[in-house]
């Protein structure tokens, strides 16, 4: 970890109307469970949908994205990555800072949120806010660690992160069961059901063969990372 | 003490025939149209929206082989639900090629560059949402004539009602450009940042798709129909949707579609308000721009 790097990489992602992304996207869950309140629709079943069908299957890997690819991403194409680069810092100590810097705000803006809205709509009520809080947080994790390692591999790394997460995560797996098991939300969700009593959430993957598999991914996500920046070539911006 | 002096060194107007508005228009938008594939740019940024352009003809591709194999006319996909269904690819294609076209100029600062020439701001905006209007119209309207030339191929019956369906599915296809890009180069032009813009666009998509989806799978739980039908003009595939089941005839695909022709106009004009509303926006966005 290094903590100027840590700096420069937050003020980065946060400076000046950047931070509005990242505001509004937890914002509108908010309202959602605002209005789920307000039309007294705030059973277990409906904090279950909600939690799951806007917390984890949209606000989570969209604020990952975001955040992996942002934190390293935009240094890479532009070529300000030389400068820390040829600074006399570990190339795994820069991937690592910028890792946790992402994990940070996938923290900040979407798991608290989530954990928030939990408590809005289902109070209490079977630990629902908790185990999608920690669900969200192994999850996010994962997300983060293989949306950096993209965003060093490739210039379109947005883009391949959006067709894995809403063609591969969301589309498929409505279709191919085999698909939805060979997913991160799959695993994130088995973390929540293994935690919750209740039957609303049911993932199609045992915890026993999430968990190393949400580790597993993680690391290699972030393994890569550091292989791919320490012969990273340096082409100029299109 | 130095005096200094301009010399006349005999600079000259151009006095010749000029190219005119209609040349700055139609060069910009091919140059534009162009970007919006990567044509004259390096492979890397061709992969993407030509790949997305593959996978969007998939589904379509496989339907038409579906129907020639089994000859069974009814599993032909109705022309104006293909774009609804395939409305995640759209919009990453969205995502990915309205920071190509609207961000590109401000992250280098070029737009100067244009407006030091004999080019119009308004010009200069008309030009880069109608190139992404047309790239989004072929990018969808492509597969839907996939299907109707395989229709027609494999012979389904009534051919002159498949005539009327698919032309009103290609004046779908078009309101369906004109709605997605006026929102992607809107937002793609206040986030230049690269990669920023992507998550952007599709974020503007996406959650009012979601939380709309959400709000009308309750309203129908509590058979508050009026709700489910109002809540599908704050999402944009719903909304044209709306627009091709009420004034052109089309079966229901999304789930919020308010009742009558008065829906229908709604609907159009809450489409008509967002293009011409991406326009001004936009223009001032430009015409600010690099100026500071």
């Amino acid at each position: 970890m290094n903590a100027t790097i840590a700096m420069i990489t937050f003020r980065a992602m946060l400076g000046r109307r950047r931070a509005v992304l990242l505001f509004a996207l937890p914002l509108l869950l908010a309202v959602l469970a605002a209005l789920m309140r307000v039309l007294d629709a705030s059973d277990l079943d409906t904090a279950a949908a909600v939690l799951h069908g806007f917390g984890f299957a949209v606000l989570l890997p969209l604020l990952a994205l975001i955040a992996g690819t942002g934190v390293i991403g935009p240094e890479i194409d532009d070529g300000q990555i030389m400068y820390v680069l040829t600074k006399p810092i570990p190339r795994h100590t820069v991937v690592l800072t910028k890792l946790a810097v992402a994990i940070a705000l996938v923290t900040v803006f979407a798991v608290v949120p989530i954990l928030l809205t939990g408590l809005l709509m289902a109070g209490g009520t079977a630990q629902l806010a908790p185990a999608f809080a920690a669900g969200a947080l192994a999850g996010g994790i994962t997300y983060t660690a293989v949306f950096v390692a993209l965003a060093v591999i490739s210039r379109n790394a947005a883009v391949i992160g959006l067709l894995y997460v809403l063609v591969w995560e969301s589309l498929l797996g409505n279709f191919a069961p085999g698909a939805r098991s060979a997913s991160i939300q799959q695993w994130a969700l088995s973390v929540t059901d293994a935690l919750t009593p209740t039957s609303y959430v049911h993932a199609s993957v045992d915890l026993p063969v999430a968990a190393p598999l949400l580790v597993a991914v993680a690391a290699a996500g972030a393994v890569l990372a550091v292989v791919r920046l320490r012969s990273l070539s340096v082409v100029a911006a299109e | 003490m130095t005096t200094s002096t301009i010399h006349d060194i005999g600079y000259r107007r151009y006095e010749g025939r000029r190219l005119g508005r209609a040349y700055v228009l139609r060069s910009l938008f091919v140059h534009n149209l162009r970007a919006a594939f990567g044509l004259g740019r390096p492979a890397r940024s061709k992969v993407m929206p030509f790949l997305l352009g593959l996978i969007v003809l998939v589904p379509a591709l496989a339907d038409v082989g579906a129907v020639s194999i089994t000859h069974r006319p009814e599993l032909l996909i109705h022309y104006s639900a293909y774009p609804i269904q395939v409305q995640v690819i759209v919009a990453i294609f969205l995502a990915a090629q309205a920071p190509v076209l609207a961000s590109r100029d401000l992250r280098h600062h070029t737009v100067p560059l244009y407006f030091s020439r004999p080019v119009g701001h308004l010009d200069y905006v008309l030009a880069k949402v109608a190139a992404m209007v047309t790239a989004l119209f072929a990018l969808m309207a492509v597969p839907v004539t996939v299907l109707y030339a395989g229709g027609l191929i494999a012979k389904v019956p009534h051919r002159a009602d498949h005539l009327g369906h698919y032309l009103g599915a290609l004046v779908g296809c078009a309101l369906f450009a004109v709605v997605l890009a006026a929102i992607g180069t809107v937002v793609a032009a206040f986030t230049p940042r690269r990669g920023f813009g992507v998550a952007a666009v599709i974020a503007v998509y996406l959650l009012p798709t979601v939380f709309v989806r959400l709000v009308q799978a309750i309203a129908e739980e509590r058979t508050d129909f009026t709700l489910e039908a109002w809540m599908g003009l704050f999402a944009p595939f719903n909304l044209v949707d709306i627009v091709q089941v009420r004034l052109l005839g089309a079966p229901q695909t999304a789930t919020g579609i308010p009742p009558g022709v008065t829906g229908g106009l709604v609907a159009l004009a809450v489409c008509a308000a967002l293009a011409g509303g991406s326009v001004a926006v936009l223009y001032a966005r430009f015409r600010k721009a690099g100026l500071s």
